[in-house]
């Protein structure tokens, strides 16, 4: 027989699992976790000063490796400080394992000190949640959990350990296996039968790429379909890198802030190839205006989203790489002169307007500078606001997994962790975090995690003294009053940043900014780069909230001379 | 000035049209604030609802009078999402499992 306690247990089994990162901040209710973690070789701990930095670190190494990424948090405030990286991997569907320390079963129900109902708070915005009765329980919940977390469409997953449920030892025959993702759903052949032959007949088709396209693994597979039938391909947020940016067929990202040419050519469309997407309303604009003249095809591993925003004439509930192999011998090449030609007509027409690429001191130049100093192997996070639409516009994004970033909950403060979490996940890649000085401030105290681990992660700041998103959106759509969107006091980034140990660079300064950018960028290790932009900076074009695609305002400011 | 268009709406329930759905779930404590959860963040009313052990088993059956509105059909996916629930079907309002616990719910009455 083997004995041994519950956090004995946790731990093992995390290190069958294959687990090599666990972050997160230990306390009162889970120290007995963190000591047997001490005695773990396998398994090294990242101390994170904000249970909300630990969840984005393992969000980072989930993001850029597909696997479960594991965060520590003790019970009370580092439960609830947690919570909102467990929302945000929800949202982006990211495999993610929680274990939090509770207070002892018996104090349960006493408003015990830093007791909190981690599994009443966690329900909504978990995959699946646990709480852990007996030690013994843990050799079916923690498989359980990986199994859960990685299987379909990925999510978060919450366990909830009393202290003396880890102190509890246990005896029992054999370890449990693994748990790993399950196939996919079967789904049926003549289905997608049904999507080859409207693909084969659509005479002006669009494919439509999302973040399940990432999961699955399916980039190639999708590049390979719009190669073969000719079929230009936009993406969502989420979906970033399934196919190159410079590609000829890439449309780039569609919605709120697409260029114009990518929603007027979705406007035109009959027929909208919809991969591992969820018809998210910052992509479609108002709903029932999205693609008016379009058949779809739906393909997604979660059934629930199949007919939840758009009714689809073809839903196919499978995993997004296994529908694809199928349905790409039954694809006829297709060259699409006609419907390529009228693309390229409207690229021509309505590009991205990108003024002053050299210029370092505008949002795009700054991007367009770093891209163009930093090698194809680079991972990019962002955090959230105009740095990441600019970013998301722009940067030439070459692979799936290349790009970090929070949609669906679009959280102020995930860059900074996330990117030392795939800087600790991939050591040998340099990753770059454009951030501003809003999202910045949400979780700054990260610095200190990204020095005292050296990490190779190089922080973009365009700092404007304001939430430049909020500026943009008083400034356009509530008549110019401008309240409570600009920082009155002005931190200086560049102190902040040598204070936490980091080197610190500043554009402003000196007389060749882009040498300073690049010695930045080429250094090892971590730094902080200072880029001050104008308040008056705007992402355009943009849809207003709730307006159709095609009512973009702004960035029409291009060449009319090819009409 | 352009104003921020078209608030999401909340489809109108059809007045008086309920439908009854049986949930197979795993017996263990949690699985109803999952059902109820699911259902309270949606904005989905549910009007009743009944749970109970299945005898020599370890599942129970979960009964749920609600609002029969064209959501429905979606909250049945959403709830074969959650992984303790292991079957969900639909019937029409007038199944026997409310309509016999009316007159416990009459105003006045003591049972």
């Amino acid at each position: 027989m083997i004995k041994r306690t519950g956090a004995q247990i946790i731990i093992h089994l995390l290190e069958r699992q294959g687990v090599r990162f666990v972050a997160g901040i230990p306390g009162g209710a889970n120290l007995p976790l963190y000591d047997a973690l001490s005695q773990s070789a396998a398994i090294s701990h990242v101390l994170a000063r904000h249970e909300q930095g630990a969840g984005f670190i393992a969000q980072g190494m989930a993001r850029v490796s597909g696997q479960p990424g594991v965060c520590f948090a003790s019970s009370g405030p580092g439960v609830t400080n947690l919570l909102t990286a467990v929302a945000d991997a929800k949202l982006d569907s990211v495999p993610l394992i929680c274990i939090t320390g509770q207070v002892p079963v018996a104090m349960i129900g006493t408003d015990a000190f830093q007791e909190i109902d981690a599994y009443g708070l966690s329900i909504p915005i978990t995959k699946h949640n646990f709480f852990v009765r007996s030690a013994a329980e843990l050799l079916d919940i923690i498989p359980a959990a990986f199994r859960i977390a990685s299987s379909g469409r990925p999510g978060p997953v919450l366990i909830d350990v009393p202290k003396d449920v880890q102190n509890q030892a246990v005896e029992f025959a054999a370890w449990p296996e693994p748990g790993h993702a399950e196939p996919g759903p079967d789904f049926a052949p003549a289905a997608v039968e049904r999507a080859a032959e409207m693909i084969n007949t659509a005479r002006q088709p669009i494919l439509y790429v999302g973040g399940g396209v990432i999961h699955s693994g399916a980039g190639q597979l999708a590049t390979c379909l719009a190669e073969r039938a000719s079929i230009p391909a936009t993406m969502t947020l989420m979906g970033l890198g399934a196919m190159p940016m410079d590609h000829p067929l890439a449309l780039g990202m569609l919605g709120m802030h697409a260029a114009r040419y990518t929603n007027l050519a979705l406007e035109e469309c009959d027929l909208l190839i919809a991969a591992g997407v969820r018809f998210d309303d910052r992509a479609t604009g108002k709903a029932a205006a999205f693609c008016p003249h379009a058949k779809i095809i739906h393909v997604d591993i979660d059934r629930s989203e199949l007919g939840k925003i758009k009714t689809a004439h073809v839903g196919i509930t499978g995993d997004v790489s296994e529908v694809l192999e199928t349905l790409l011998p039954l694809v006829e090449q297709n060259p699409r002169h006609e419907w390529l030609a009228r693309v390229a007509r409207l690229k021509r027409q309505y590009p991205l307007h990108i003024p002053d690429v050299a210029d370092l001191r505008t949002p795009y130049g700054l991007i367009m500078q770093a891209a163009s100093l930093l090698e194809a192997e680079t991972i990019v996070a962002t955090d959230v606001g105009q740095h990441q639409m600019w970013t998301a516009q722009v940067y030439p994004f070459r692979r799936p997994r290349q790009w970090l970033t929070s949609g669906g909950l679009g959280t102020m403060g995930f860059g900074l962790p996330a990117a030392i979490g795939a800087a600790l996940a991939c050591p040998d890649r340099t990753v770059v975090c454009f951030s501003g000085d809003g999202s910045l401030m949400m979780n700054i105290q990260e610095l200190a995690t990204a020095a005292e681990h050296h990490v190779n992660v190089k922080v973009i700041l365009m700092n404007n003294n304001s939430l430049g998103l909020v500026h943009q959106q008083q400034e356009l759509f509530y008549g110019r009053r401008l309240y409570e969107c600009d920082y009155r006091a002005k931190a200086d980034f560049v102190k902040i940043a040598e204070g936490f140990g980091l080197q610190a660079y500043d554009l402003s300064r000196g007389p060749e900014p882009r040498e300073t950018l690049a010695r930045a960028l080429r250094e090892e290790g971590p730094c902080l780069i200072h880029a001050p932009i104008a308040v008056s900076e705007k992402v355009y074009p943009m849809v207003p909230p709730g307006a159709a695609n095609k009512d973009m305002i702004g960035g029409e400011a291009y060449a009319n001379a090819c009409r | 000035m352009l104003t921020p268009a078209g608030e999401l709406q909340t489809p109108e329930p059809l007045r008086n049209q309920r439908a009854v759905l049986e949930l197979t779930v795993n017996n263990h404590p949690g699985v109803m604030s999952h059902v109820c959860s699911l259902f309270s963040r949606r904005v989905f009313n549910v009007e009743g609802i009944l749970c109970m052990p299945v005898e020599n088993s370890k599942q129970s059956r979960i009964w749920l009078l609600v609002d029969e509105d064209q959501r429905l059909g979606q909250m049945m996916q959403q709830l074969l999402k959650l992984e303790d629930v292991l079957d969900v079907r639909r019937h029409s309002a007038d199944h026997e499992v409310f309509v016999q616990l009316e007159q416990f719910f009459r105003a006045g009455k003591e049972v």
